[in-house]
Parts: C-alpha cells; sequence; structure tokens
C-alpha cells in the first residue's frame, strides 16, 4: 500500500527541473506526504503551471479536480478554500497533485476547461458544493444540486442536515402539470 | 377535385430545419438508474444532448465528514452498488495509505481476490445488459445467474448479500475460510461456462454488432483529454491500468494482461469488458494458490485496526484497543495531512482525496467518480446518432447513477 519516500524522491526529479526551467524559481511551494507529491501554486500562476506540465512534462490525463472548506480546520492560516488538481502521465505513470488556495469573499479561479474537456463537469461541481467560480468556463451551472438551490451544501458552515430546504421545494400537483 | 387524394398536386411545404426536443429519463428502463438526457433532434437524429443529473444526490461526501473511517465503509457500499467490494477496498486503501498502516500478506490476496470479483460482477453487469437493452436477452439471463453466485460469495464472506461492508481499517470483518473459497472457485468455474455462452450468443451475433460497431466512437486524444480511464480509456487505445501502472496491493506478484483496443466504439468497449472478466478469472485463481495463512488484520501495535471479538475477550490489549476505537469520546491521533490514493475499479480510477483533521472522522472526502466523469463524455459519443443508439451507448459506458450522483 505505501512505497517508501526515496523512490518518489527520485521519481520526480526530472518533472520539478522542467518546471525550474520554464516558469522559474518561486512559482509554486512542495510539500510531500506519503507517496504523494504537491504543488502549492498561487492562482495567478495556476494556468501556467500547469500548461507548462501538460505540454513541456508530459502529464496528458487531468485525473480529477475537486474542493476542500478548511474553515475551522485545527492550525489553518491560509485561504478558506482549496482546489486540487491530479494530473498523471501515462508514460511514466508518474503523478501530481497541484493545490492553489482561494478565499471569501467571492471565491473565483481561472478555469481549466480550455486546457482539458474533462474539467467541464469537475468544475462544475466544485461551483455546485462549494460556491467557487471558475473563470472562463464555458457553461457554470449547478451540476447535482436543483438550480433554485441557495447554498452550498459541502461548506463547513452548512449543516448536515440542511437548512430544510428539502420540506421547500416547490411542488407540482397533478391539477397543475 | 381528384378523386384521389394521391392525385392532388402536392402542396410544397416550408422546409422546416427547427429541430424538436424529447425528454429521455429520469425514469426510463434503458438508463437502469436514474438520470435524464434532454435531447435536441433533427427527425430521428441526436443533434444534441444534455444530461442533466443529480436525481441520485444524497450528500454522500458530506456524510463522510461526519462518520468515523471505519464506518463509512457502509456508505462507499453504496455508490457503485454494482461492485460494492471494489469501493471498500478503494475507500481503505486510502484510508491505509493515510495512516501509513501496512497490511498483512493474507488480508492483501484476499482483497485482490474481492476486487476481481466485483469487477467481474460489474462487467457481467454491463455487458449483460448492455444486451439486454438491444434485445438480446439471453445474454443478459446467463450473466445475471453468475452475478447471483457472486453475491452467494459476499454473503459466505461476511453475511451480507449485496452491501458486504467487509473491509475494514488494516483488514478485514472476517477471514476467508474454506467455504468461502470453494464458493470463489465455483465462480470461477461457471464462468467458463457463461463466457463461452455469451460469446456463442453475441460475439458473432450480425445484429447485436450492427448495433454496435461504429457507434459511438470515441478518439484516444479525446479520451484523455475528457479525462476517461478505465475500459473506456482503453477501447480507445490508451493502455493506463492502475494495477500494473502504479501497483497496489499484490498486483505486481500476478501475472495478467490488460486488454485494449483502438476503435474505441461501443463494440471495442464491450470486448475490452468481456476479456477483462477472463483476466480477472486468472487472477482469482492465481490468488486462492498463493493465498498465505496467517493472521487477516494488522497486527494490534498499529493502533489502528478493529481487533476481532476472540482477541477482544481474551486480551487485555484487544479490549482496551477495542474500547478507544468505539467509544465516541476516545480515538486515536491521525496524520494531520492529506492523501489522495486511486485504485483500479471496474469503470477506471477510482480515487479518494483524504483530508484529516488528526481525528477519527475525515475533514473532507472527496471521491473521484469514473461515473460521473465518463457521462460527461456522452454527449460527444451520441452526436449525429440516432435515438436507438442511445441505449448501446448508454450500455456501453455503465453509468451507476449512485456514484454519478453520490
Amino acid at each position: 500500500m505505501n512505497t517508501t519516500s526515496a523512490t518518489t524522491t527520485d521519481e520526480h526529479q526530472a518533472t520539478l527541473k522542467t518546471l525550474a526551467q520554464t516558469l522559474g524559481e518561486g512559482v509554486f511551494t512542495q510539500s510531500r506526504f506519503r507517496d504523494n507529491l504537491r504543488l502549492h501554486v498561487p492562482a495567478s500562476r495556476l494556468i501556467d503551471l500547469l500548461r507548462a506540465l501538460r505540454d513541456q512534462c508530459g502529464f496528458k490525463l487531468l485525473s480529477e479536480v475537486g474542493g476542500t472548506d478548511y474553515l475551522g480546520y485545527p492550525g489553518r492560516t491560509g485561504a478558506r478554500f482549496e482546489v486540487h488538481y491530479v494530473l498523471r502521465n501515462l508514460e511514466t505513470s508518474e503523478y501530481l497533485i497541484i493545490k492553489t488556495g482561494v478565499d471569501d469573499p467571492d471565491p473565483t479561479l481561472p478555469s481549466v476547461v480550455p486546457l482539458w474537456s474533462g474539467a467541464d463537469w469537475m468544475e462544475r461541481e466544485v461551483f455546485d458544493m462549494y460556491g467557487i467560480r471558475f473563470e472562463g468556463h464555458p457553461d457554470l451551472r449547478r451540476i447535482l444540486m436543483p438550480p433554485e438551490f441557495a447554498s452550498f451544501p459541502l461548506r463547513k458552515d452548512y449543516p448536515l442536515r440542511g437548512r430544510g430546504e428539502r420540506h421547500n421545494f416547490p411542488r407540482l400537483l397533478r391539477g397543475e402539470s | 377535385m381528384a378523386a384521389n387524394v394521391l392525385d392532388e398536386p402536392e402542396v410544397e411545404h416550408e422546409i422546416q430545419d427547427a429541430t424538436w426536443t424529447l425528454n429521455f429519463g429520469p425514469q426510463h428502463p434503458a438508463t437502469h438508474t436514474t438520470l435524464r438526457i434532454v435531447l435536441e433532434l433533427d427527425g430521428e437524429r441526436i443533434v444534441k444532448a444534455t444530461p442533466d443529473i443529480g436525481y441520485l444526490h444524497s450528500g454522500f461526501e458530506k456524510l463522510g465528514e461526519h462518520l468515523n473511517f471505519n464506518q463509512y465503509v457502509t456508505i462507499v457500499d453504496r455508490k457503485n452498488y454494482i461492485s460494492p467490494p471494489m469501493n471498500e477496498v478503494a475507500w481503505h486503501n486510502a484510508v491505509e495509505t493515510l495512516l501509513g498502516v501496512e497490511l498483512t500478506p493474507r488480508c492483501k490476496y484476499i482483497r485482490v481476490i474481492i476486487s476481481e470479483l466485483a469487477r467481474i460482477s460489474d462487467h457481467l453487469l454491463c455487458t449483460g445488459a448492455a444486451a439486454l437493452d438491444l434485445g438480446a436477452f439471453t445474454a443478459f439471463l446467463f450473466a445475471f445467474n453468475l452475478r447471483e453466485q457472486i453475491y452467494d460469495v459476499y454473503e459466505e464472506m461476511s453475511g451480507y448479500r449485496f452491501h458486504p461492508g467487509y473491509t475494514r481499517v488494516g483488514g478485514l470483518l472476517y477471514d476467508f475460510n474454506d467455504r468461502v473459497l470453494d464458493r470463489v472457485r465455483g465462480v470461477v468455474k461457471s464462468f467458463q461456462n457463461v463466457y463461452a455462452d455469451m460469446e456463442k450468443l453475441l460475439f458473432k451475433n450480425r445484429i447485436f454488432l450492427d448495433r454496435l460497431r461504429g457507434v459511438g466512437v470515441l478518439s484516444r486524444e479525446e479520451a484523455i483529454a475528457h479525462s476517461c480511464t478505465g475500459p473506456i480509456a482503453r477501447a480507445s487505445g490508451v493502455t493506463y491500468d492502475l494495477r500494473k501502472d502504479k501497483p497496489y496491493l499484490v498486483y505486481p506478484e500476478l501475472d495478467f494482461d490488460v486488454p485494449y483496443c483502438t476503435d474505441g466504439d461501443c463494440w471495442a468497449r464491450f470486448a475490452v469488458r468481456m476479456e477483462e472478466m477472463r483476466q480477472s478469472c486468472r487472477i482469482i485463481m492465481q490468488c486462492i494458490e498463493k493465498l498465505p495463512s496467517g493472521p487477516f488484520n494488522a497486527p494490534i501495535a498499529e493502533k489502528f485496526p478493529i481487533p476481532d471479538k476472540a482477541t477482544t475477550y481474551n486480551s487485555m490489549e484487544g479490549l482496551i484497543q477495542h474500547f478507544e476505537l468505539i467509544m465516541p469520546n476516545r480515538g486515536l491521533e491521525t496524520p494531520h495531512d492529506e492523501v489522495y490514493a486511486a485504485i483500479e475499479s471496474p469503470n477506471g480510477e477510482l480515487g479518494y482525496y483524504l483530508v484529516s483533521d488528526g481525528s477519527q472522522t475525515a475533514w473532507r472526502v472527496r471521491t473521484r467518480p469514473p461515473s460521473f466523469i465518463h457521462f460527461s463524455v456522452f454527449p460527444l459519443l451520441i452526436k449525429g446518432h440516432l435515438i436507438a443508439d442511445i441505449v448501446a451507448v448508454l450500455g456501453s459506458l455503465s453509468i451507476i447513477a449512485a456514484e454519478l450522483d453520490r
């Protein structure tokens, strides 16, 4: 289940070197845990980093996009929300996690749909659940929740049992249909 | 006035290029689950398909923030309910990666066996139901008969037929005994017959082939750009398989092949799934042969496995640990960190992004659901085809709405 950290360090050497050459130093910071290598990047350089990874380093597959709300997370100092992107290199089986922070009010990030069409629905889900807007997304609508839903259910200040929306959904009766 | 209507001169109608809209689902037998597609049609040809999902949204990810690592296994079962053990293995793989628990060899082999049984079960449903939707009813019955036998294995190993909830952090609910292994052998044996029957019924079936070949073509570039994984990507020529490329459990020690096609149509997806089942059988037979004896739970010193009943009642360490794990006001320290771990599920990469705040309940459980990602490709695949092809394409994608909406 767990690979040793020694092999993972070597695995990412070439990628990190290429990134330093393309983007220059200081664009992202790294952190490691188990076999994950995370690159933390500010929202302003997100697209540059992802494009460099896709075009120069061979990370062709965007495996996953997801958000996290860190409101009240113990020891948290950074931005409230973070969005992660998991990229895979299909040739070398290497994978990377890119993380970017975004804060209240009006959290907004650049959309990666121009780079990967697969990000379309995943970004819509992050918007639906956290209210993070993706600039440049072709069709940013709610995807799982109904369009008239007003809250963002995966935010930490949204209660588990909801705010009574379920009992107040508009109903279409048989006579009105 | 002409005596016959047919003799009347044809009236020049204004040519209408207006399209019409058809609602497909959410309750439709061919969707198998609850999903809705709004179709824009030109005659019978589909100009545009707009999926509308969320009918089965149950807040599974929110629940993951309120249930502990062992309790949540009952929820992951209900995501892809066609192959529950695979979800369990994926979930506890992520938890064990976070905690750094090393599994015992026996547990690893058992987990591979249940994963591959789940893969067979999932592919049987997908291929069988694809045949059913296209009118080949018999193949579906053969497939479902074998799925019943797989449910018997679940029942024998865990006591539950449909949602076994079989894995635990660092181990399993119960050990495999001889009766379970006999039943697994029985499944593998019956599979040969079922495969032969399905092959005879479908592989040279003219109607079936005509309905699948050249329909819903996904090119290699499109598959990668749309984040496709698993059999759908492999049918388009992407040979990526996490079992080979990012091996977990004991897959490096097993001998199996990863089938792929380059056509990318519905037939290719069907063929890849059929071949994957045969490979799964090979894996299961090797695992049964190599299955080591020894404990199935990680040692108590690892702190996270729930001790079995005998250990709990007969040893002080077992009792203390059981108390620590079960009592709500107790609990063990977990790393204050986050991890992404994925496995190869029947439909593709099934991953969990797990954030822990140091307690026994996750701060955030993000599922990477293959059904969700594959359904987003559907409008692309169906464009320009006929209404009748919808069931062929949907059947080849194997969309499970519970996983789609979570």
